[in-house]
């Protein structure tokens, strides 16, 4: 071993056993854990973490409250995990106010760990399942979530305690070839939704001359439905640094950027955080652990573009400019920022990196699929029981991912579509469930990985409608450099429009299919390209729902507000319950004679809020397509 | 909208400081448009002329970046902001019914502010919380699994009586509107 390797070692291992003494202290007496990503705060996690912290200190009890990130079972939130000595670390989901103050008094002061609000504990153990004994602890296999939601994200020694940053000294040790070998042999894809392979990119980065170097970490998540990139910097920051700094090491680089999305202000205070913490251990800056590698990293806020997520525009978003993408080659890793080889990977990708370098390329092909190696990240939302973030291995099917690990469609509906990838995917019906994903199948199926976004879709969903958002969405989005993306969207959005609004043409499916075929030919980047999509998997999977719009004037889904009216069912209504009545923000349901609750058609504004209300007590409001008169009136 | 009396002068002095901030280097263009966004709320044009004659950039190259970017903001905001999120899973989940609901309410359209700077409302593409659909953020607080009745309940807390549009004194403790908003 030579001098420099054997001084970055030992800098690693002094960090490193500070930080398992510290661990150590804390382990020492109780702690509660609370979640405070995005999601957790949004569903009432800082009025949780204020209880906890009122009720132990009014007590004066010696337990410490930590701030941690998203454990991925966003339908439980906010959890709360509870570490006392004796006891296995328990789980609580859907915690509130109420059930923080019981925490607090029946278990961390008496010895009832409230075995009725608990979720799972988090080793195996004589008194409480595992998440390892449900469908979703069997299916899942976590990597790069493994940490998130167990270790505090603000604070650098959680992260170095578990093994962090073993793999950067590790790196620093290696031959930048070697690095790299390794990321190849493990055939490593992007995440970011193309599936390049990564090994290949940071190898013709490396191998084009230059003394200055450029490695972008890109975190513009901006598919809506997508929201793992987020978890991460928000759950566990210095992951993602580790990789980039690996990644600069392996190139050559000396100046990293992280591009986030500036609508995630936690996640850019998070980072903020761990980029200091990580300066001030040696961890960036000059000499990283005492080697003679010198890097640093600056954030990026991007300003809300869709279009940012494609590498070089991504890069005109850097040096100020319009994101507006530009021809490829050359490709960036031969020049791109500032006209120097730069580096680009997703959050999610360089995220596995510390992992890879760590375990080997071995261990990661054996996981997942030939082609597609590793594990995927899902961001399971829609008409889901268990939505959240999931990981499990490329190959899965999608009905295990839907029934298995999501536990099957909401409030006992029926399954109808599964849209993946989110505008640059498509729509996959029933029949395509079996399908085992991975990059290479998910095309051929017509959709994409894209980042990972799924949403499922049940009976009540207009496929039409879908494709129409989807295609506003990548309209709103299109920079306007390609004439077909930006006047072939508009055409094409505006064809969908006048089917859900009933005045579709006959011929408007193939108007539509022939414009989808012009607008992939004629883009420069993936937007455009791809952008068709969710029209074409739609029409090829649910033809009949456009040819019942346009044909009929009919919404099968009852969802398009044009071709829908609202009534009140004579023999379900209780005639002397007014829940409907007072609900309606228009004043268009009204009392009739007879006591029956009526709608006035004109009045209604389809808000949906008297079937909402209804549908508990009686359920006697229902949709009518094609629109119907209003009862009673002629 | 017009300017107010007075607002000039801000309008220079805070993009000044913000000028004195970064280099003024091209490269520093959308942080500097970023850093008067969360000091004044929106981009002026005096501010954007401003801000081009510092880079010695065309005006036009200033405006061209910050109308391509769906962050910055053109018109003032209301001191109160209600996001409603588009994003695919809030949408399937009935988000449009919320901006209507909200559009309804306020009487006024996606993008606008009310005439009195009180309440703006905007629609986002995606805050990231789709398993908690259809959301909405309100100032920094993101609103989970929002109903047409919980827009009347939002707006309730601001003052705003279902039955009378017209606004009375706004809510106070939930402003935080002028600190946080990077966004």
């Amino acid at each position: 071993m030579s001098d420099s390797a054997l001084v970055v070692e030992q800098n690693y291992e002094q960090l490193k056993n500070l930080a398992l003494q510290k661990h150590g202290e804390i382990k020492e007496k109780p702690y509660v854990l609370v979640g405070t990503a995005t999601c957790g705060r949004a569903a009432g996690a800082l009025g949780v973490l204020d209880t906890f912290r009122n009720e132990i200190d009014n007590r004066q009890l010696d337990v410490n409250i930590i701030e941690v990130g998203c454990m991925g079972h966003c339908y439980a939130e906010p959890m709360v995990i509870i570490y006392k000595p004796g006891f296995p670390p328990l789980c609580y989901g859907s915690v509130d106010e109420g059930k923080a103050a019981r925490l607090v008094t029946d278990f961390l002061i008496e010895d009832d760990p409230c075995f009725e609000f608990a979720m799972a504990a988090l080793e195996p153990n004589d008194l409480f399942p595992t998440f390892g004994d449900y469908p979703r602890g069997v299916y899942e296999q976590k990597v790069i979530l493994a940490d998130c939601g167990l270790i505090d994200p603000e604070n650098i020694d959680d992260y170095l305690a578990c093994g962090g940053y073993g793999a950067l000294a590790k790196a620093l040790a290696m031959k930048p070839e070697e690095v790299i070998a390794e990321i190849k042999d493990a055939q490593l894809r992007g995440r970011g939704g193309a599936g390049f392979p990564t090994g290949i990119k940071w190898e013709t980065c490396h191998d084009t001359p230059g003394p200055l170097k450029y490695v972008i970490c890109n975190a513009d998540e901006g598919d809506p439905g997508a929201f793992m990139d987020r978890a991460l910097l928000e759950s566990n920051p210095h992951q993602v640094l580790e990789g980039l700094v690996i990644s600069a090491c392996a190139v050559g680089a000396s100046q990293g950027y992280l591009y986030v999305r500036a609508e995630y202000p936690l996640a850019i205070t998070r980072l903020h955080t761990a980029l200091e913490q990580a300066r001030a251990k040696g961890l960036l800056g000059e000499s990283i652990l005492g080697s003679s590698f010198s890097f640093d990293i600056e954030i990026f806020k991007g300003s809300g573009a869709f279009v940012c997520g494609e590498e070089t525009a991504l890069i005109a978003s850097i040096e100020g400019h319009a994101g507006i993408p530009t021809h490829r080659p050359p490709f960036p890793a031969v020049s791109g920022l500032r006209g120097k080889p730069t580096l680009i990977d997703n959050v999610k990708t360089l995220s596995y990196i510390p992992h890879i370098v760590q375990k080997g390329a071995d261990w990661f092909k054996s996981i997942g699929t030939p082609n597609s190696p590793g594990t995927a990240v899902f961001a399971l939302a829609g008409k889901v029981v268990g939505t959240g973030l999931v990981e499990v291995p490329m190959g899965t099917t999608l009905r295990t991912l839907i029934y298995d690990v999501g536990d099957g469609i909401k409030d006992g509906k029926t399954f109808k579509a599964v849209q993946i990838g989110g505008p640059s995917g498509g729509c996959l019906p029933e029949s395509a469930l079996d399908i085992s994903i991975d990059f290479d199948s998910l095309r051929e199926a017509g959709a994409m990985m894209g980042s990972g976004g799924i949403v499922v879709l049940n009976e009540d969903d207009c496929m039409v409608e879908v494709a129409r958002f989807f295609l506003e969405f990548v309209q709103n989005e299109s920079c306007g450099k390609c004439t077909f993306c930006r006047l072939g969207t508009k055409q094409m959005l505006d064809i969908l429009t006048d089917i859900t609004k009933g005045h579709g043409r006959p011929g408007d499916i193939e108007l539509l299919l022939d414009l989808a075929e012009d607008i992939k030919t004629g883009s420069l980047c993936g937007l455009g390209k791809t952008a068709p999509n969710p029209v074409l998997t739609t029409i090829n999977f649910f033809r009949h729902e456009y040819e019942a719009h346009i044909n009929e004037g009919r919404c099968p889904a009852l969802m398009c507000k044009d071709l829908i009216t609202f009534h009140i069912s004579a023999e379900k209504c209780s005639k002397l319950c007014d829940a409907c009545v007072g609900s309606c923000p228009v004043e268009a349901v009204y009392t009739r004679p007879d006591m029956l609750k009526a709608i006035h058609l004109d009045k209604c504004v389809k808000c949906d809020n008297c079937l909402t209300t209804c549908r508990t007590l009686y359920d006697a409001v229902i949709k009518k397509s094609p629109p119907a008169a209003e009862e009673g009136v002629s | 909208m017009g300017l107010m009396e007075g607002e000039l002068e801000i309008i220079r002095a805070e993009v000044e400081a913000v000028l004195e901030k970064y280099d003024l280097d091209r490269e520093k263009l959308i942080p500097i448009l970023q850093g008067v966004q969360v000091k004044l709320g929106y981009l002026p044009k005096e501010a954007m002329r401003q801000i081009a004659e510092a880079l010695k950039v065309p005006e036009v190259d200033v405006y061209g970046v910050g109308t391509f970017y769906n962050q910055f903001r053109m018109n003032p905001p209301g001191k109160h902001q209600f996001k409603v999120c588009m994003g695919t899973a809030c949408h399937m989940t009935g988000g449009r019914i919320i901006m209507e609901s909200f559009e309804r309410r306020l009487s006024i359209s996606e993008g606008e502010t009310t005439p009195d700077r009180e309440f703006s409302l905007e629609r986002v593409a995606c805050v990231g919380c789709c398993a908690l659909a259809p959301v909405v953020v309100v100032d920094e607080t993101v609103e989970a699994k929002v109903r047409p009745t919980r827009v009347d309940g939002i707006l309730l807390g601001f003052g705003l009586e279902r039955a009378a549009p017209e606004k009375t004194a706004p809510d106070e403790g939930i402003d935080q509107g002028e600190e946080g908003r990077e966004q």
